[in-house]
This record gives structure tokens, C-alpha cells and sequence, in this order.
């Protein structure tokens, strides 16, 4: 339903908006205030922010994992904030590949079973690949993309990665299926300089390909000139005080 | 979404806490069941410990004291019987046989059963089972003895070895009738019955041996050698008890009335069956401590498993905040967790059975010979199979916890990882 939505809305070529989002912790006093935010489609966004400065709270709102007080958060043109619990879930699991910090992966499992995860969790993606081809398919060419050899790794247990090919894994399962929307989440700070660059690089080209929206969230500014735009969340954040940042950061 | 090869490959990365855990869970549902069934089966065997007899007759007491002074040799008969009523009675028409049965005397602790060697093959325990002979034979002569297997195996006693009988029934009786002494002459196979702790030896050999007592002592100056009380007349003058089979069981109320009605002296009638499940109304109260104590057991176990699967939980943290970020609805956690909880419990009874059966199969010959218990290697009964599915039921139950807490969790967590 989403899809065809999408289509007959006036945001269609804006993927992410936020308009007068206010968001507190309970109790606590607010950490964001947003006035607006509004990120096109295709765009690759380096949102920049200090440590404990709301910036993985901005990504639990845009996730639907949180709910502001105040505002609205449209995803592909759905108010999400709107949706109830299951909804927002089953929106997050077509519509958003999500890559952490570090350990994105379930030990458990093998590398190729946790690409499909992404897929398990979501009917629309994985009905988006099979029109293409097998799953299995699709997740070793997203593997052979991110340079990583499928072969080789595909039915390892995540353990025997070094932390670039497993951020790199997490890559492949944030973008199986297509969702129009991936959020990474300091993807790149366990990597080194050149494996930084290099992952750069891929992610890039894999966002390219699919025509995917990029949010990509660093304290690191000095990546920020390979992105078509870098929003500095401290500029955009009108509850951004010392203080608070500081309580943020001790919670 | 499904959860089940996620939980299964989630089980398997822990399997050293995993298989504790089923392992423990494993030897309480066996300690379960296996109390269950040595239970039913003692119930069994006990409720059979004399069958095939319709009525045992005593002089007038009451019915459980009858019993367990006839049967189970436990305390003394208030009165005897007179050998003229026993052959009156056993003279009826609706009467197929009679045994009488004597006692009194004892060995080193073993009773000793004066009757004859009709007891042999009138003598029936659980499904109507007769008794046989490891060795030997019945009594031939008149100072022969045949032991119950309990006896001959404590004692260490074989064919042939001579025992002099005690005059009481107490550990430490003095006065022994050592002028006349027995000769073993058979040895009966178990039977988990009172028979396996007893002495036989005919009635006419207990006239024998008491031939010169009068009142409970020898009469002094009166000795009767063994020879010599061979030439006496050895018919009783009294007897302690007696068995009755009957040409029909339909006859046995009439014939019960007859004897409780009798003229000549107080008697009392009963029927076995009945006073035996009278008898395990008084024991049954410590089967039920059993299975209270089995019972806990598994809770014990099952809170456990519990503790074992919160304590997981602070490091599945980040494996939640993965699932959710995926897609995973808070209620997909707690279903996972509640699974788990679930795969747990089931592969624990299903380890218990087969635990169970293992242990039975090994220990079914050392259970009847030693105890007597026949335990047969029988699919689970209904009564089990509703234990395990207490089991389950409880299992899940338990999952409820750690399932609540991580459903808590997913909600306060989100997608931030916290270790």
C-alpha cells in the first residue's frame, strides 16, 4: 500500500521530512527541537552531531522506534508518528535498512542467513527480489558488490570476519529487498582510514544503484565532503544547548 | 516471520547452558515419572498381594487387623481359631479349598507359617501369579522348612541347611525349640509379597514342636524328642487363620455372612481386595508426598531454566535491538523469548522420557528381585502423559518472565544497543 501511496502524494521525491518535531526524554528536558528537515530523494545526507547530542534519537524517530511529543515525521510521505506500534515496525521492515555502529550481525547465524534476515522480517522485500531471482542470488550479489567474495564467506560464521567485511555484511542486509530509505549509524568508526574510504566508496555506489536515500550520521567531519549535503544537527537543533547535551550524553 | 529456526539457532549458539539446562529439566521429569510409575506399580502389586482367594477368615477382629496379621505377619491375632470350625467351614459346599495357616513362631526374625502344602499352589499374588520353587520342594517330611526368597537370600541359607525355629515372634526371643530342628527343604522364587519374608513349615510340625509346651513355656521334666513326637497325634487344636477359594465367586457374600453369623465361636470374613485398598488409604498418604516432592522438583528445575534464560538476556541485548531494527515487533521478541522457553521445556521432557525408559530397562530386573516391583516397559499412561503436559504448561509459564522482560526491553531499548 505504501508504494502506491507514495505515488499519488505530493512529497514523492522527498523521502524524509520533519516539521516542528519536539522530542524529550520522560522527564527530562527536550533534546530535540526541530523546526525543519526535509531530505530529497536519492540524497545522501551526512548528518553530523558531538557524541550525546541527539543524534541516535533523531534515528529512533526516523526509524519509528520513537514517537516525538510534538510534530510530524514523514517517511515516503506517511506520517509515521501516526501509525500504531505494529505499524511502525512493519513500515521500518519495508522501508528502512538500518546499519549500526558495530556488531550488526546475529552470531548465530551465518553471513547469508543474516543478509535474508532483512528479508524475513519483510514480505515486500522479499517479494522484491524473488521477481528478480532467488534470495540467495540477491545476497551474494550484494556481497560480490560490497567486494566481499560470496564463495568464500557466504556460509561462515560472522565470528571469522574482521569488523570492515562485517559492517560491510550489514551493508548487503540494509540494502537486500530495496528499502527506499537506509540509516547508518557511525557505520565507519571501528574502520580504519583506508577501509573508511573504501567503504565509503561501495556503500555509495550500492545507494546509487538502487536509487536509495542515504542518511548517514558521523561526529566525524571529515567525511562529510564526499556527501551531496551535510546537515549539522547542533544548526538544525533548536534545544541544542551545552547543557542538555550533556545530560544526554550521561543517560 | 519464522521464529522457530531463529530460536533454534539462537539455542544451539548457547548450547553448553542450553544442554545444563535440558539435562537438569531432563532428570527432574524423570525423577517424575519414574515416582509416578514405581507408585502406580507398588499400588498394583500391593492392591495383588494376595489374589485368587475370596475370603480370609480370623477369629472376630477387625478387618485390617485380620489382614495384617494373616497376610502381612504385622502384630498378633487377638484369638485363634478352632481347628473343629475351620473343618466345618471348610466342609460347605460352595467351598473349592482352604488353606489354614498358623503362626506364632519365628527365625532370626522371619516369621515362620505353619500351614500345609496346599498354600503352594492355592497361593496367588498379583494377576493371579502362583508361586514356584527356585529350588527344592515342598515339605515331605515332617521337620522340613520351605523359605521365602527374602529369607533364604538374607540368611544365606541353601537346600539342606538345617534352622532351629524361635517360640515367639520377637528379634530377640530366648526360648528356642532347639530339640526339633528343620531342614530346608525348597526355596521359593520373589514374589514382592509378604511370602518372600517367611518361614514354612507344616501344621503338623508346629504340634510337633510344641508338643511338651503348655502355656507358652516347656513344661519341665516333659521333653518329647523329635522321634518321639513324630508317633503323637499332631492334629491341631487351634489355627490363627485361614484361606478360602471358592467353586464361585458369586457365592462369596453368602459364604461371608455364613462364617460372620457363625454359632460356635466369633469369627470374621473379608474379602481381600477390599480391605487391601482399605490398608493403602492408611499407607497412601506418603505416595502423595512423593509426587508433591517430584512435583517441586520440577519447579525447582523450571526456575532454573528461568534464571538461566534472564540471565541470557542482558547480553541478547543487542541481539533484540538487531531484530528490532529489522523489523521485529516488541510482541516478535517476546514470542521468541516465550519459544525458547518452550523448546527448552519440551526437549526436557522428551530427554526425561527417554531418561526414564533407560533407566528403567536397566533396572527392572534388580527392582523385582529386590523389591518385588514388576515394572513393565509400557508406553506412557494418560496420567503421564497429562504430567508432561504439566510440564510443558509450566515451562511455558515459566517463559512468561524472561519473554515480559525482554518485551519490556525492545520497548525501552528501541534500536540503541546497550551492553
Amino acid at each position: 500500500m505504501n508504494a502506491s501511496l507514495a505515488a499519488v502524494l505530493p512529497f514523492r521525491e522527498t523521502t524524509v521530512e520533519l516539521r516542528d518535531l519536539q522530542f524529550a526524554w520522560r522527564g527530562a528536558a527536550p533534546l530535540l527541537d526541530i523546526e525543519n528537515l526535509s531530505i530529497a530523494r536519492g540524497e545522501r545526507v551526512f548528518l553530523q552531531g558531538a557524541s550525546g547530542s541527539g543524534k541516535s534519537t533523531l534515528l529512533g524517530l526516523l526509524a519509528g522506534v520513537l514517537l516525538p511529543q510534538r510534530g510530524a515525521v514523514r517517511v515516503l510521505g506517511n506520517r509515521i508518528n501516526d501509525l500504531r506500534g505494529a505499524q511502525r515496525d512493519r513500515f521500518r521492515a519495508d522501508h528502512i535498512g538500518f546499519v549500526f555502529q558495530m556488531f550488526n550481525l546475529l552470531p548465530f547465524l551465518s553471513v547469508r542467513e543474516n543478509i535474508l534476515l532483512a528479508c524475513r522480517f519483510s514480505a515486500l522485500r522479499s517479494q522484491q527480489v524473488s521477481e528478480r531471482g532467488t534470495l540467495a542470488a540477491e545476497a551474494d550479489r550484494l556481497l560480490a558488490a560490497l567486494d566481499l567474495d560470496p564463495a568464500l564467506i557466504g556460509a561462515k560464521a560472522v565470528g571469522e570476519l574482521s569488523i570492515g567485511q562485517q559492517q560491510r555484511v550489514a551493508v548487503a542486509r540494509a540494502l537486500i529487498g530495496a528499502p527506499e530509505l537506509v540509516i547508518a549509524d557511525e557505520p565507519t568508526s571501528a574502520l580504519d582510514a583506508d577501509a573508511r574510504a573504501a567503504f565509503l566508496g561501495l556503500l555509495f555506489a550500492e545507494c546509487q544503484r538502487a536509487g536509495t536515500t542515504l542518511v548517514f550520521v558521523s561526529h566525524d567531519d571529515s567525511l562529510a565532503p564526499r556527501f551531496d549535503r551535510r546537515v549539522a544537527l547542533a544548526e538544525i537543533n533548536r534545544a541544542a544547548l551545552p547543557v542538555r547535551s550533556a545530560r544526554a550524553a550521561g543517560r | 516471520m519464522r521464529l522457530l529456526p531463529l530460536a533454534l539457532k539462537s539455542l544451539r549458539n548457547r548450547r553448553f547452558t542450553v544442554a545444563l539446562t535440558v539435562f537438569t529439566l531432563a532428570l527432574s521429569v524423570c525423577l517424575l515419572l519414574g515416582v509416578e510409575r514405581v507408585r502406580t506399580q507398588t499400588r498394583e502389586s500391593f492392591a495383588s498381594t494376595v489374589s485368587g482367594t475370596d475370603l480370609i477368615v480370623g477369629a472376630r477382629s477387625g478387618p485390617v487387623n485380620l489382614l495384617l496379621y494373616a497376610i502381612f505377619h504385622i502384630g498378633d491375632a487377638t484369638n485363634n481359631v478352632s481347628w473343629q470350625s475351620y473343618k466345618e467351614i471348610a466342609a460347605l459346599p460352595d467351598v473349592a479349598w482352604s488353606v489354614p495357616i498358623s503362626l506364632g513362631d519365628s527365625h532370626r526374625g522371619y516369621r515362620v507359617v505353619g500351614t500345609s502344602a496346599d498354600f503352594f499352589t492355592h497361593y496367588r499374588y498379583g494377576a493371579k501369579h502362583t508361586l514356584s520353587f527356585a529350588q527344592g520342594d515342598a515339605f515331605s517330611d515332617l521337620y522340613d522348612a520351605v523359605l521365602g526368597a527374602e529369607a533364604a537370600r538374607k540368611l544365606g541359607y541353601r537346600l539342606g541347611d538345617g534352622i532351629v525355629v524361635a517360640h515367639g515372634t520377637g528379634r530377640a526371643t530366648i526360648a528356642e525349640h532347639k530339640d526339633k530342628p528343620f531342614r530346608v527343604a525348597g526355596i521359593l522364587q520373589a514374589t514382592g509379597t509378604p511370602v518372600d519374608a517367611s518361614v514354612f513349615v507344616s501344621l503338623a510340625a508346629i504340634e510337633a514342636i510344641h508338643a511338651d509346651w503348655q502355656y507358652g513355656t516347656r513344661l519341665p521334666g516333659a521333653g518329647v524328642s523329635a522321634d518321639a513326637a513324630r508317633k503323637l497325634d499332631l492334629t491341631p487344636k487351634t489355627i490363627t487363620a485361614f484361606l478360602l477359594g471358592l467353586k464361585s465367586r458369586v457365592a462369596t457374600f453368602g459364604v461371608q455372612r455364613a462364617i460372620n453369623e457363625y454359632e460356635a465361636e466369633p469369627l470374621l470374613a473379608i474379602l481381600p481386595g477390599v480391605t487391601l485398598q482399605q490398608l493403602w488409604g492408611l499407607v497412601g498418604i506418603a505416595e502423595n508426598a512423593l509426587r508433591l516432592i517430584s512435583a517441586l522438583v520440577v519447579l525447582v528445575v523450571l526456575a532454573g531454566m528461568l534464571t538461566a534464560l534472564v540471565t541470557t538476556l542482558t547480553e541478547r541485548r543487542r541481539e533484540m535491538a538487531i531484530l528490532r531494527a529489522l523489523g521485529a515487533t516488541p510482541l516478535t521478541i517476546f514470542g521468541l523469548l516465550l519459544l525458547e522457553a518452550l523448546l527448552l521445556a519440551a526437549c526436557g521432557a522428551l530427554a526425561g522420557i527417554a531418561l526414564l525408559y533407560l533407566a528403567l530397562a536397566f533396572t527392572q530386573r534388580a527392582l523385582l528381585d529386590g523389591y518385588g516391583i514388576a515394572i513393565a516397559l509400557t508406553p506412557p499412561t494418560a496420567t503421564e502423559l497429562i504430567l508432561i503436559g504439566g510440564v510443558l504448561l509450566a515451562g511455558l509459564v515459566a517463559g512468561l518472565v524472561p519473554a515480559a522482560l525482554a518485551y519490556r526491553n525492545a520497548l525501552a531499548d528501541g534500536l540503541t544497543i546497550r551492553t
